[in-house]
C-alpha cells in the first residue's frame, strides 16, 4: 500500500548510474521532486520513458527533478541489474538520476507497486500526486496528462487537479 | 488451437485476450482461446513461457522473435511496426499467425 497524500519522503541515498551516490538532501534546492519507480526491463516502462524524459527536459529549468529508482530483485531479473541500468541509460541519454534501490528499502518506504509509479513532492516535500504518467502507455491515445498537469498546477501555487491515478505497469519485484 | 499463456502479475493479458478475440471475430473464425495460468518460475520453464502475454496458434508463438527469450514470470516485450514498445502484441502480428 503505498504512502498517503500528504506523506513526507522517504529519506535515501543510494547509488546512481552516474557512479556518484544520490541523497535526499542533495535535492533540497528542487522545487517539486518526482521519484519514479521504475526498472529496465518492463514494456509498460519502456513505452512511457520518453515521456518521462521529456517532463524531465520540459521542466529541469523550472526546478522540477526526476528521479527514477529501480528497486527490482536482480537475482530473477537480470536486465535490472545495475550494469544494465548503467547501459540503458546511456544509450538512451535519461536526463535524469537513475538510481539502485538494491536492499528496496526506499520501494518499501514509498509503498511502490508497480513500474512506472510516479510520486510527486512539492517543495516541503509532502505528497502531492501518486499513480500513472498518463492516462495510456499508447502515446497517441493520451487524454490525461496527469504528471504533468500536477506539475503545472504546482508550480502555479495551485491544487494538482488530479491527485491519485491507477499506476498501470509491471509489479515491483520484490526479493 | 490457440493458447494465449498468462501470468497474473503483468495487467496485459486482458487487453491481449479482447484484441486477439476482435482479430478472430474480423477473420470469421469462431475458435476457443485456451487461457493458461503460469504460476511459478518452475511452470514458466516447463512451459517455455517468455513472458505475459504469450499467444501461440497450432504450437507456433505469434511472434518468433521474442518466443527464445529466458523462460520467466515477467510481462513480455513486442514491437511494434513502428518500432515502439507494447506489452501486448500487435494486431498485424496476430492476423499474420492466423491467416
Amino acid at each position: 500500500m503505498s504512502i498517503d497524500l500528504g506523506s513526507e519522503v522517504p529519506s535515501f541515498a543510494l547509488p546512481g548510474v552516474d557512479g556518484n551516490d544520490h541523497s535526499l538532501d542533495e535535492y533540497g534546492d528542487a522545487k517539486l521532486l518526482v521519484l519514479v519507480q521504475s526498472c529496465n526491463h518492463c514494456p509498460y516502462v519502456q513505452a512511457w520513458e520518453g515521456r518521462l524524459m521529456a517532463v524531465a527536459r520540459d521542466y529541469a529549468q523550472q526546478g522540477v527533478q526526476v528521479v527514477a529508482v529501480n528497486s527490482n530483485d536482480v537475482s530473477r531479473y537480470p536486465e535490472d541489474s545495475f550494469d544494465e541500468m548503467k547501459a540503458r541509460a546511456e544509450k538512451r541519454g535519461f536526463p535524469f538520476d537513475y538510481l539502485f534501490d538494491e536492499d528496496q528499502s526506499l520501494a518499501r518506504a514509498l509503498g511502490a507497486e508497480r513500474t512506472p509509479e510516479v510520486f510527486l513532492f512539492d517543495e516541503k516535500r509532502k505528497l502531492r500526486y501518486h499513480g500513472a504518467i498518463d492516462d495510456s502507455r499508447d502515446e497517441d491515445a493520451v487524454t490525461n496528462s496527469y504528471l504533468r498537469e500536477a506539475i503545472e498546477a504546482l508550480l502555479a501555487g495551485t491544487e494538482p487537479p488530479i491527485t491519485e491515478t491507477d499506476a498501470v505497469g509491471c509489479t515491483v519485484k520484490w526479493k | 488451437m490457440i493458447e494465449l499463456l498468462y501470468w497474473e502479475g503483468c495487467p496485459s493479458h486482458p487487453e491481449a485476450k479482447a484484441l486477439l478475440e476482435q482479430v478472430l471475430a474480423e477473420l470469421g473464425r469462431d475458435d476457443q482461446i485456451v487461457m493458461t495460468e503460469v504460476r511459478s518460475d518452475e511452470e514458466a520453464e516447463r512451459l517455455r513461457f517468455p513472458g505475459s502475454p504469450t499467444i501461440r496458434v497450432d504450437g507456433s508463438d505469434v511472434d518468433l522473435e521474442g518466443a527464445n527469450s529466458r523462460p520467466a514470470l515477467t510481462c513480455r516485450i513486442y514491437y511494434l511496426p513502428d518500432g515502439r514498445v507494447s506489452p501486448v502484441p500487435s494486431r498485424k502480428q496476430l492476423e499474420a499467425a492466423l491467416r
